[in-house]
């Protein structure tokens, strides 16, 4: 086996046994990187320097005996978390000469488990977009077929995951932004109950939808990534208090007797047919494992893409309001400082970006607020007491991701109204709260196809459970994308047989 | 009937916190620019605001002491409008669910006592400072200070109850006493932790409402009163020549005593307000308010009151007695050391704040204690030591905190008091002044206390006065004095 086909947790055994160190491991990855990255396209910046520094770190550490659940495996990071000293570019043009100059506690969390972080990846301008086509550098490819996109908005981070450039990587999900691409891509994603992980340095897009999320080859590598980051952070206020339980232990646990609902309205929509098929497909494996299916009703499910694309942009069109181009970032001259801060706006945002800030701006505006925001405040309420009340009967819902296959680049990117229905299956889970985790469940047309396990607030061990058992009974998770084949994996290689 | 003056106040406070509402950054004033900052208080991309606990007790001790209404359940929301020295280009303020609301403040004019009501107070994060280089209109470059953004403001907002600029400067003093007196802010306006903006408006009477204009930023209790004086003035003069008054936002010129406009209402901003998605609701318990409120301290009215009251001074001791804590307390426990009120209160709001005034000092910033004081204030009253010993006294007392005794022996300072020794003195002055006892033994009493004042003069201050003049008047029946001066005297004073 190359090295590079290995898990996180595969590797962690391997580093653990001396089998190898993080440097030989590091550099393998950034050889398959600058081999893999002219085509895909997934890194906006390579952190070669910082990554040998960390990984020679996380083998100094192993060696006095320190050991940890991330230390030395290799990690991409979604471009709109803040690593000190590092671009931190959220895909847009207006931040392109921008560095952090501090940690977010993701990364701080990480640091200080000797992860080993390889550099940030590409996504759409401020995480808007369900394709990586609004970044402002240049498009992603789908790993297992270029012309066509990886999703999005973490499409640089589900793409480098899945043509095995990292092992993991970290996203950030506001409407489905990890669980899309990830579906799209063909790994694990997870999208954690709003407040598990905090947004402290995730560079805001819609504060209240926002979460950081996992992108992954398994559930097992999904548990231990999430074991590192997650927890209360006195630096946000809406991270929950609340302890944070051995995801990694809690897999090895009996499964016990699950009771899957399987929402009515999700299989009525524009549910592309391959997809329908695969998912009922996956909703028999779990009946096989002898769990049961229960059909429940989400009467107001049909509002969530209506109230998310109100209150996503009415909290963009504020959190984006401090990029004016005075204190960093581009500026554009101009005679006074209002038309410098219109001017700089003009230029550094893209047409996706402006649309949502000029959405929100409308929503939020004096005698339109109750109308719109309030009432969009008001359906999200209702979602969640579906959610609420399903969730008396079901321990989690089974559901699609998205309504079709990777789309071809371009297809949709001149019908905004026909992209923003990608998300579709994905948003109500934000607009809730709740912590939603994608699972590949087959091929159509040789694309890879996913479902989505949706669970009680907090209750991510269920789902990882639930996921780690599908993916015992299935084999989709281990298929690698057609990219792969062709590309190096690294020179040591050898060492590792 | 000239038309009735309608006036109501925005009051902006600096609170008194070690750091900023939203962050950890220092909030001390005067530091060299952008030094007290950090990635949330520049607003730097990703970052969040983390609530100041003290910020929000300092709110909950001013609502009780205002007698406010504490809401059980409050949040923040963002107001959102574009300026450079506003780092995220919104304001953490509160706009629907202020914390309080409904309080009052009696205020006492010439006028008589009424009372003030306040509509709402609420917390919100300061602004850094633009500093542009020439004027505002025609600056070349502009540079921004970000010392102060997010530093915990007040916002006090009154309802519209005052109907004169008087009123409107006694409610700030008042409102000052109050916020100074619970160490919420030190209000000084020239540092700009107090700032006032005052609507203000003519009613032609019968309760209609006239078209208020909005006067911001003004920075001195005196540039409030001066500014509405003003305004008032502007606004009669406009309706006394039928020029409609227009509703905007005027500026003060301190310069020229007028006020100027700045923005009309048409140019108003939409603040696109809505909840702060970063922060959790504000829920502070009954349990919590009722600690401050039972734990908030005597105010200066009550104190004020009860001075009056308790220890029979003028109720003008009392109120300059009442103008800070230090003071108040340091009466008090000048009484309780034997002082008498009267004796402590001259002392207190004489000599002894004129000594601080000139070297800029604060009673506590000196060694004297109410103990010392009150030692002092005895011994004038014993006769150890003259009135105006006890003035050089005090002057080393304030510097040094000794004992008023010890000084006293030091220094030989004590009264003279024996009958043979003031007399000896007397002789000495009566015989180089024989015109003036003439004088004054005809009845002449102007010239007394030129003769008394030469006996203390010539004995250092040390002479007891009662005594000197005991000697004097025995004194005058035994002098021989020429008749002939005599009658010329009464002549003369036919």
């Amino acid at each position: 086996m190359e090295l590079h086909e290995f898990t996180a947790g595969d590797i962690r055994k391997l580093l653990r046994e001396r089998k190898i160190s993080s440097v030989e491991l590091t550099r393998a990855y950034l050889e398959r990187i600058s081999a893999l990255d002219d085509r895909l396209k997934a890194f906006i910046t390579v952190t070669k320097d910082m990554a040998l520094e960390m990984a020679a770190a996380a083998d100094k550490a192993f060696g006095e005996g320190r050991e940890s659940t991330v230390g030395g495996i290799p990690l991409a990071l979604k471009d709109n978390l803040s690593v000190k000293g590092i671009p931190c570019t959220c895909g847009s043009s207006i931040l392109q000469n921008y560095v952090a100059p501090y940690n977010a506690t993701v990364v701080e969390r990480l640091v200080s488990e000797n992860s080993v972080i390889m550099g940030k990846t590409n996504m759409d301008e401020f995480a808007m977009g369900s394709s990586t086509e609004n970044s402002a550098f240049f498009t992603t490819g789908n790993p297992w077929d270029l012309s066509r996109v990886p999703g999005g908005s973490s499409g640089g981070s589900a793409a480098a995951v899945a043509a095995r450039m990292v092992p993991w990587a970290l996203g950030s999900d506001t409407g489905g932004s990890v669980r899309q691409p990830a579906a799209f891509c063909g790994i694990t994603g997870l999208k954690p109950t709003y407040g598990l992980i905090s947004r402290y340095g995730l560079v805001a897009y819609a504060s209240s939808l926002d979460q950081i999320g996992i992108l992954s080859r398994n559930t097992e590598d999904c548990a231990l990534l999430l074991k590192a980051i997650a927890g209360q952070d006195r630096r946000d206020s809406t991270s929950a208090g609340i302890p944070v339980p051995d995801y990694e232990a809690a897999l090895r646990g009996k499964e016990g007797n699950f009771t899957i609902g399987i929402v009515e309205e999700f299989f009525q929509q524009s549910l592309d047919d391959g997809i329908r098929t695969l998912i009922e497909q996956a909703a028999h494996v779990f009946e096989g494992m002898g769990w049961s299916l229960k059909r429940v009703s989400f009467p107001h499910i049909r509002y969530s893409l209506a109230s998310y694309y109100i209150i996503a942009p009415a909290e963009a069109s504020s959190n984006l309001a401090r990029y004016d181009g005075s204190r960093y970032g581009l500026r554009e001259p101009a005679e006074t400082t209002i038309s410098m801060f219109k001017r700089s706006r003009e230029k550094g945002f893209g047409a996706e970006v402006k649309r949502r800030i000029m959405m929100g701006t409308y929503t939020l505006s004096a005698g339109y607020y109750d109308a719109y925001y309030l009432k969009a405040q008001k359906v999200r309420t209702l979602i969640k007491r579906d959610f609420d009340e399903a969730f008396r009967e079901c321990s989690f819902i089974l559901a699609p991701v998205t309504p079709t296959a990777p789309f071809r680049k371009g297809e949709n990117i001149d019908d905004p109204l026909k992209m923003y229905l990608s998300d579709i299956y994905t948003v109500s889970v934000n607009l809730a709260g709740l912590p939603g985790l994608v699972l590949p469940c087959g091929f159509s047309g040789g694309l890879p196809v996913a479902l989505q396990l949706i669970g009680k607030p907090f209750d991510e061990v269920t789902l990882l459970r639930a996921g780690t058992a599908f993916q015992r009974a299935t084999d989709f998770h281990l298929k690698n994308p057609p990219l792969g084949e062709a590309v190096p994996g690294g020179s040591i290689k050898e060492s590792m047989k | 009937m000239s038309p009735e003056i309608i006036i109501g106040l925005e009051v902006h406070v600096e609170l008194l916190t070690e750091s900023k509402l939203f962050c950890g950054c220092s909030t001390k004033f005067g530091n060299p620019p952008n030094t007290n900052v950090c990635p949330v208080c520049l607003g730097l991309p990703g970052v969040l605001p983390v609530l100041n606990r003290k910020a929000v007790e300092h709110l909950i001790r001013t609502a009780c002491a205002l007698s406010c209404t504490i809401a059980p359940r409050s949040k923040f929301d963002r107001k959102n409008y574009f300026y450079p020295d506003m780092p995220k280009n919104f304001q953490i303020s509160q706009y629907d669910l202020p914390l309080a609301t409904a309080g009052k403040l009696s205020i006492v004019t010439a006028g008589g006592e009424k009372t003030i009501t306040i509509k709402r107070i609420h917390l919100e994060e300061d602004t850094g400072k633009s500093v542009h280089k020439g004027t505002i209109d025609c600056s070349l470059s502009t540079l921004e200070d970000y010392n102060r953004a997010g530093v915990p403001l007040l916002e006090i907002v009154t309802e519209p109850d005052m109907r004169s600029p008087e009123e409107a400067h006694v409610f700030l003093t008042g409102l000052k006493d109050i916020l100074r007196w619970l160490a919420v802010s030190d209000c000084k306006m020239e540092e700009g932790s107090l700032r006032c903006d005052a609507n203000i408006s003519l009613s032609p009477g019968d309760g209609v409402l006239g078209t208020k204009t909005e006067i911001k930023n003004l920075n001195s209790f005196k540039s409030v009163r001066e500014a509405l004086e003003h305004e008032a003035a502007r606004q009669q003069k406009c309706l006394a020549s039928g020029i409609a008054i227009v509703q905007e936002t005027r500026g003060w010129d301190e310069k020229k005593s007028v006020t100027i406009p700045m923005r009309s209402k048409e140019a108003e901003y939409d603040y696109r307000y809505f909840p702060e998605p970063d922060l959790l609701p504000l829920e502070p318990g009954a349990q919590w308010i009722r600690e401050f409120r039972e734990a908030l301290p005597e105010l200066p009215a009550e104190k004020r009151e009860r001075f009056v009251r308790d220890y029979r001074i003028p109720s003008y001791d009392s109120s300059v007695l009442t103008s800070s804590p230090a003071m108040a307390d340091f009466f008090e426990a000048t009484v309780r050391c034997g002082a008498s009120p009267k004796a402590g209160s001259n002392w207190l709001m004489g000599d002894i704040s004129r000594i601080l005034n000139d070297k800029s000092l604060s009673l506590d910033e000196t060694p004297l204690t109410p103990g010392r004081l009150a030692g002092m204030i005895d011994l004038v009253e014993k006769g150890t030591v003259s009135g105006k010993t006890a003035k050089s006294l005090i002057e080393e007392m304030l510097a040094t905190g000794k004992d008023p005794l010890e000084i006293v022996k030091e220094r030989g300072l004590t009264q003279i008091s024996g009958e043979d020794a003031i007399q000896a003195l007397v002789i000495e002055v009566a015989q180089a002044n024989t015109e003036a006892m003439h004088s004054l033994r005809k009845g002449n009493e102007k010239v007394r206390g030129f003769l008394v004042g030469q006996v203390m003069k010539a004995s250092k201050g040390r002479a007891n006065p009662s005594m000197v003049n005991k000697v004097l008047d025995g004194l005058l029946g035994a002098l021989p004095l020429p008749e002939a001066r005599q009658d010329e005297d009464d002549h003369i004073r036919g």
